[in-house]
């Protein structure tokens, strides 16, 4: 049995906050650096230009690389061997984004209620995906969502037979759609499979994946890539002023699903793809 | 693409010398307003209340700030996504602003009142947030505090980067380069 204070995850998630509003991964960067190299539009690749001395700027100027500096999302994985001690493990991770949201000068962009709209005020409360699983460590990704490219994500039940083609058709479509709204050049995440709410969960988890990891099945690994391609063809371009880099990657993540089913879910991440991991 | 440097308030002139594709510098005092501050604003206007400040000529950043640190003038400042604002824009441009940044596109009808009222669109970089705030010299809340990051604010910029996306004569960045750029 491992024992993991209250307090040293309040300090982690603090810190994972304010980390990942102000530097990206080097995958991210190199991705981004990768894309200027590519782009043949002049807007597209000043706008890139400008999107890489942002990341300079961040950090000579100790501000977050956008101020939509998001909703906290939290996949934690817990060992059935690990035992939180001087308090709950959902109040030190709740703790944790109040501090990292305060104390680091962050935005605060969550309101308490959906239709009446008070601001909370320390951007809590965050979205938790927790699981169990065998071990004795604590895993937590910390993702902070922006709203612009949030609000672009789509859901739609497909008929089986639909297969392959039809969950490209509804991924190219969501991300034309989407247009300029999600900040391109954008990194899209897909969920395959599941229920109506688990293929949602599989997409969010696959826009946190790292840029460049390809799926395991080499079949999902090569539809990664096709898409990737597919969506390069749109033209939507950096900033959605056209271009040729639409997208940084695509991620699928897959799960079982129902005889009568296929679930697919999108959901977009824009290029300040932010986020940050650690494992206690 | 030269380089077009403008200061405010802008007059008819200087709105339609702008072209769509050209890169703007806007120098002067800028105001921010989200979806939150147009509601109201123009909530204000139909209950016989003062707008919050004479809008004609202005310039309406669409931006929530991150709060500033300690010795800042302000957090980090890049544009939210203008089409939200697209239901507003028409009452907006009749009140007299005569240019709004945001980021993305926006509605066919927004398109049209911008013509109508002789006004333009302007894009800022999108998540360069960090960059763009080095060109805001000042800060002051003038309306709304209590909407936080969604108040009203009057903002002194220089050389505040911007590209026109959809100018006064109905010329539409967005689509012209998807068309040039799309092979699908």
């Amino acid at each position: 049995m491992k024992i993991i204070k209250y307090e040293k995850i309040v300090e982690e998630v603090k810190n994972m906050c304010i980390k990942a509003t102000h530097e990206l991964k080097d995958d991210v960067v190199n991705a981004l650096k990768n894309a200027y190299e590519k782009e043949e539009s002049p807007f597209g690749k000043e706008i890139l230009s400008q999107i890489l001395k942002n990341i300079e700027v961040a950090k000579e100027d100790n501000r977050p690389l956008c101020q939509d500096t998001g909703f906290a999302v939290l996949f934690v994985e817990i060992g059935e061997d690990v035992k939180i001690e001087g308090g709950s493990l959902k109040d030190a991770l709740i703790e944790g984004i109040r501090k990292g949201y305060t104390e680091g000068y962050l935005r605060k962009s969550i309101v308490e209620d959906p239709l009446r709209r008070k601001n909370t005020g320390d951007n809590t409360p965050p979205v938790i995906h927790f699981d169990i699983v065998p071990g004795d460590k604590l895993k937590i990704v910390f993702e902070p969502k922006g709203g612009g490219s949030e609000n672009m994500s789509a859901f739609k039940m497909l008929l089986p037979g639909e297969g392959k083609e039809g969950v490209k058709k509804f991924v190219i479509e969501t991300v034309k759609k989407a247009g300029a709204n999600p900040c391109p050049p954008i990194v899209v995440g897909v969920g395959i499979g599941g229920t109506f709410e688990y293929s949602a969960f599989l997409a969010k988890k696959a826009t946190a994946r790292p840029i460049g990891h390809r799926h395991p099945d080499p079949f999902y690994a090569q539809f990664e890539e096709e898409l990737l391609e597919e969506i390069n063809k749109l033209g939507i371009g950096p900033m959605g002023l056209g271009g040729r880099i639409t997208a940084l990657d695509v991620n699928i993540e897959t799960y079982p699903c129902h005889i009568t089913s296929l679930p697919v879910a999108v959901n977009i991440q824009c290029h300040s793809d932010r986020r940050e991991e650690v494992i206690l | 693409m030269s380089v077009k440097k403008i200061t405010t308030p802008l007059n008819e002139d200087i709105v339609l010398s702008i072209k769509a594709g050209d890169p703007v510098y806007i120098s002067g005092v800028i105001y921010t307003a989200r979806d939150a501050a147009h509601k109201r604003m123009i909530e204000d206007y139909q209950n016989g209340k003062n707008l919050p400040f004479d809008l004609k000529g202005q310039i309406i950043y669409y931006v929530g700030p991150s709060p500033a640190k300690p010795g800042q003038i302000i957090g980090s400042a890049g544009p939210t996504t203008a089409i939200r604002m697209d239901p507003y824009t028409p009452k907006i441009l009749e009140f007299g602003i005569k240019a709004t940044i945001g980021k993305g596109g926006r509605g066919k009808e927004v398109v049209e009142v911008l013509k109508k009222f002789k006004a333009v669109y302007l894009v800022a970089v999108v998540g360069a947030a960090a960059l763009i705030s080095r060109s805001i010299k000042k800060v002051e809340i003038i309306a709304y505090e209590d909407l936080g990051t969604e108040a009203v604010r009057k903002l002194e910029v220089q050389d505040f980067p911007t590209i026109c996306a959809i100018d006064a004569y109905g010329n539409n960045l967005f689509e012209k380069g998807v068309k040039e750029f799309g092979k699908l």
